[in-house]
């Protein structure tokens, strides 16, 4: 079915399940070790070997010579697949940036170049180290300062130009003029990029850790040049993503290759050290941001404007992309520049583009806002927008940015705050206290689902749709049991096998509202089955609840229509152009308090409080889980991720857990999260939108912010690291 | 994660100890010998060892490389215990050796002959969920589920030792009752990374055990 029109008043309105805090469906699997990730799959296929992968060592450049004689000769080693024997494989997708397998160009820091396939880990590891690899390399460029000096001032292909900046800056009475700097950041998810690969009379199947299955099908086939039918793409369970695996990566593909030459299935998992360069990034980025204001504070100039490395022909990271829909202001300028480099391919990590550009445009706000002597919250307040400001006849299609600020300050008794930089103490530790807006879209992508009632009375789900832990089995579960009128344990869902309807997947923060709305469109075309039965053309006549379809006076169980064998039902919810007629997004406003310690510029986090908007929460338990991980991420933003460039040898430093650190338990402090009650008709046939990347957006400026306001030195090079302030501190 | 402190040097704990100087030794003639010949192992490559998982007993001939980590997950097919980094940076891999919780990727199988190991498999079941088990489950101290079986092994070890006395960077009073504050469980749950960021979560959730178990 087709979502053409807004929601008017429907089932959810009136809603028994979805909405209500619902405990994850699978978390007792996840609990005990039950749940099957892909590198762990034993039972799917017999007599399986393991692939070691072998990674360039040079960034740039050509491979002369690969001598394996050792490695094949070695213990236990079956087969190795080089890059040399392989050739250049096409690429697999428009999606993918630098090249995954194949050839002897080397186009970014260990990009693999083999795989060793062995009987076990042990033996794949001693052999492929035995590989002797002869390369001519290149010079690469890897200097995005460099870069950011000779483009700084080209404006001759802004993204977008609204009235006239220049002028209305020059004019403005209160002015704003700043750089920002955030580094290049790892998704660092807990599960390693993992495939298994199994091939059977020319079809291909991999059980694999994948956001996106289409997708990954998809650029299976086209990179191993075989049909899409041939391949089978397996993923229930995944252990995190963030963006890292929402396109075909080298792990499957080495593993396809091993498997298919070895005659056996392989498995392959990316050791830690090779995954924050033979994957994807989020890109570091320069950003200039420049504001005009009347002394009243309300904007009459805006432009922001940033570089981003990128891999040649990708697409870096948009951090602009916020500023031109978050505030007000008649006169605006956005530019984006990109760099090109021969570093790893950057591409989407969680909130692609607004997670990098919020941590700049809001230092920015709080600076403006002291600038005007203005609370930073009511500053934010009076530049809020109810129509997109680069097309003012395009509206919001439910945008309450000032209560998530009203209310969050009030939570947070923002009110008490001393606004003094440098003037509250708690023994040794400076106290600050920092905001921040937040602000992401609110996509949806088309999603089927197939329903199956069983003569039992229970229905399964089946969509490929992926669960990355962002409860996607549990509000699946919800949206069949409130469709169909069944109990939440009636509902099993089974996700992410390219055998099911084609889905939305999980990316961009679109996953919720439209993997639900698929399933509901599924729903209802059961109900229509079920009319058909009965012998109704009106299946809106009928009420489903308590497990029965009620007719006027008769009563019947959703089982006895299952009775003779089960009844399945199919459909896709496809979103209209109509969507796109108004602005739908998510919005927040996130509170932080800091300690600084006066003698050694430690930072610790006292508490963290997000307020945010976005539509009906499906299900507020995994929608706040949501929240605070992003809130966490934030965290890792502000103090701490630096994914650090060695610029001689191209490549990023710090690639493993130890040397690119993230958030651990010690550095979170509590954490609060207000749901607005909202709605969002126009979004979906549930009213709802996305809430994954909403929890990360601004979070790091409201720490740097908050920094600022304990010590009165201002970072905008992020991380906020002790080093960069630790001379400026107030006297102790 | 920081070790429980062994005031006592156990017998086995010495034994591993001249192992690791042994192969330290051996390794260095090898890395001598590199250029000129193949690399031939100077001993037997594979040890007869006997584990007693989750109270089984297995006995297990495996690589001397294989980690206790992969020795659960590929020989035993355990794989409740996770593989997140292998450096025994994250704490995925967590599990208990004669009670005492370590990082099980940063162990070889062959050191732990005759040692009892536990593991999330152990502890409870989807249908027979351990108070920890459940109390994650109840207060969504999870996303992607794949830090968790560590988390959850980690948790149950961190209220013994602090039950035990045994102090932490941010114990402030050495001779005093530990005492079950946020702070102390942060601190000692800080070598498990979480990605997904449920710490808030995963503190209540171990705050509500150590409350039922008061």
């Amino acid at each position: 079915m087709e979502f053409n029109q807004p929601a008017g008043d429907n089932m959810f309105d009136d809603s028994k399940v979805v909405g209500k805090p619902t405990h994850r469906i699978d978390g007792p699997l996840k609990v005990s070790g039950q749940a099957p990730y892909a590198y762990e799959r034993h039972d799917v296929a017999e007599g399986q070997l393991v692939g070691y992968p072998v990674v360039s060592t040079i960034a740039q450049g050509r491979i002369t010579n690969m001598d394996t004689d050792a490695a094949l000769n070695a213990p236990g080693v079956i087969d190795i697949v080089t890059a040399l024997e392989t050739g250049e494989m096409p690429m697999p997708s428009d999606m993918n940036a630098a090249p995954l397998f194949g050839g002897a160009e080397v186009a970014h820091y260990h990009q693999a170049i083999g795989v060793v396939v062995a009987e076990t880990l042990e033996q794949a590891r001693a052999a492929a180290a035995l590989i002797k690899v002869d390369y001519e390399e290149t010079k690469g460029s890897y200097d995005l300062e460099a870069a950011w000096q000779e483009m700084r001032e080209d404006r001759s292909d802004p993204v977008s130009r609204v009235g006239d900046f220049e002028s209305a800056f020059e004019a403005a009475e209160v002015t704003l003029d700043q750089e920002y700097r955030t580094p290049s950041q790892s998704h660092a998810m807990m599960e390693p990029h993992a495939t298994i690969a199994q091939w059977q009379d020319g079809k291909l199947t991999i059980w694999t850790s994948n956001q996106m299955i289409e997708w990954n099908r998809q650029a299976l086939a086209t990179t191993l040049e075989i049909d899409p039918d041939d391949v089978r793409v397996d993923s229930p369970y995944i252990g995190g993503g963030f963006g890292s695996k929402l396109f075909l990566r080298a792990e499957a593909v080495l593993a396809a290759l091993g498997a298919r030459k070895a005659g056996r299935p392989v498995k392959v998992m990316l050791p830690r050290p090779m995954v924050m360069n033979n994957t994807t990034h989020r890109a570091s980025t320069i950003q200039r941001i420049r504001i005009g204001a009347q002394a009243d504070g309300k904007i009459t100039a805006i432009a922001h404007e940033a570089i981003s490395h990128t891999f040649p022909g990708g697409a870096g990271e948009n951090a602009v992309d916020q500023t031109r829909r978050f505030y007000a202001g008649d006169n605006r300028l956005i530019v984006k520049h990109l760099a090109e480099m021969h570093l790893p391919e950057a591409n989407a990590m969680r909130a692609p583009g607004e997670a990098a550009g919020l941590m700049a445009l809001e230092i920015a706000m709080d600076e403006m806002a002291e600038k005007l002597g203005m609370d930073p919250v009511e500053f934010r307040a009076i530049n809020d927008t109810q129509v997109d400001p680069e097309d003012p006849d395009k509206p919001f299609s439910d945008r309450h940015f000032v209560e998530c600020l009203n209310r969050g300050a009030e939570a947070f008794g923002w009110g008490d705050r001393n606004t003094t930089p440098g003037q509250r103490r708690d023994g040794n530790w400076l106290i600050g206290h920092g905001i921040a807006g937040a602000y992401r879209g609110g996509p949806a992508m088309d999603s089927g689902a197939r329903v199956r009632l069983q003569p039992g009375g229970t229905l399964i789900v089946e969509t490929d749709m992926t669960d990355i832990g962002t409860g996607s089995y549990t509000i699946i579960a919800q949206t069949a049991a409130e469709t169909m009128g069944l109990p939440l344990d009636a509902v099993e869902v089974r996700l992410g096998d390219s055998d099911y309807p084609v889905s939305a997947g999980s990316g961009g923060q679109w996953g919720a509202a439209s993997a639900t709305a698929g399933t509901y469109a599924a729903c209802l075309a059961l109900r229509g089955e079920i009319a058909k039965k009965i012998g109704t053309n009106d299946p809106e006549s009928l009420t489903f609840e308590n497990a029965s379809v009620r007719t006027g006076e008769k009563q019947m169980t959703l089982a006895s229509f299952a009775a003779d064998g089960e009844i399945v039902a199919e459909d896709t919810m496809e979103f209209g152009d109509f969507r796109g007629e108004e602005v739908v997004s998510t919005f927040a406003a996130h509170f932080v308090e800091v300690g600084v310690h006066v003698g050694t510029g430690e930072i610790r986090l006292r508490r963290m409080l997000a307020a945010c908007d976005a539509g009906r929460i499906l299900n507020p338990i995994t929608a706040r889980s949501q929240v605070i991980g992003g809130m966490v991420m934030g965290v890792g933003a502000a103090m701490m991720e630096d994914l650090a460039i060695d610029k001689g040898r191209g490549f990023f430093a710090t690639h493993d857990l130890a040397s690119y650190e993230v958030p651990v338990h010690m550095d979170i402090p509590e954490q609060e999260v207000i749901f607005l009650d909202t709605l969002d008709p126009q979004s979906s046939p549930l009213k709802a939108k996305g809430v994954g990347e909403l929890g990360l957006c601004g979070v790091a400026a409201a720490i740097a912010n908050a920094v600022y306001n304990a010590t009165g030195v201002r970072v905008r090079d992020y991380p906020v690291t002790l080093d960069k302030y630790l001379d400026q501190l107030p006297a102790a | 994660m920081a070790p429980p402190i062994e005031f006592e040097i156990r017998r086995r704990t010495l034994f591993a100890g001249s192992a690791a100087i042994a192969i330290g030794a051996a390794t260095g003639q090898r890395a001598a010998a590199q250029s000129s010949a193949a690399l031939a192992p100077s001993g037997a490559e594979d040890s007869t060892i006997t584990l007693t998982v989750n109270g089984e007993e297995q006995e297990l001939t495996i690589d001397n490389r294989t980690t206790l980590l992969d020795a659960l997950r590929e020989n035993l097919k355990l794989t409740g215990t996770k593989k997140g980094c292998d450096h025994g940076q994250c704490g995925a891999c967590t599990c208990t050796v004669n009670g005492q919780r370590v990082n099980s990727c940063l162990s070889l199988a062959v050191m732990h002959d005759g040692d009892e190991i536990q593991t999330i498999e152990g502890v409870g079941t989807p249908d027979n969920l351990d108070p920890m088990q459940a109390a994650f489950v109840a207060n969504d101290g999870f996303q992607c589920g794949y830090c968790t079986p560590g988390q959850i092994m980690s948790a149950r070890s961190v209220l013994e030792e602090i039950r035990a006395g045994i102090p932490s960077h941010v114990t402030d009073d050495l001779t005093a009752q530990i005492e079950m504050t946020d702070s102390e469980i942060r601190e000692r749950m800080s070598g498990n990374i979480c990605r997904c960021g449920a710490y808030a979560n995963i503190l209540a959730a171990i705050t509500n055990v150590a409350e039922e178990q008061a």
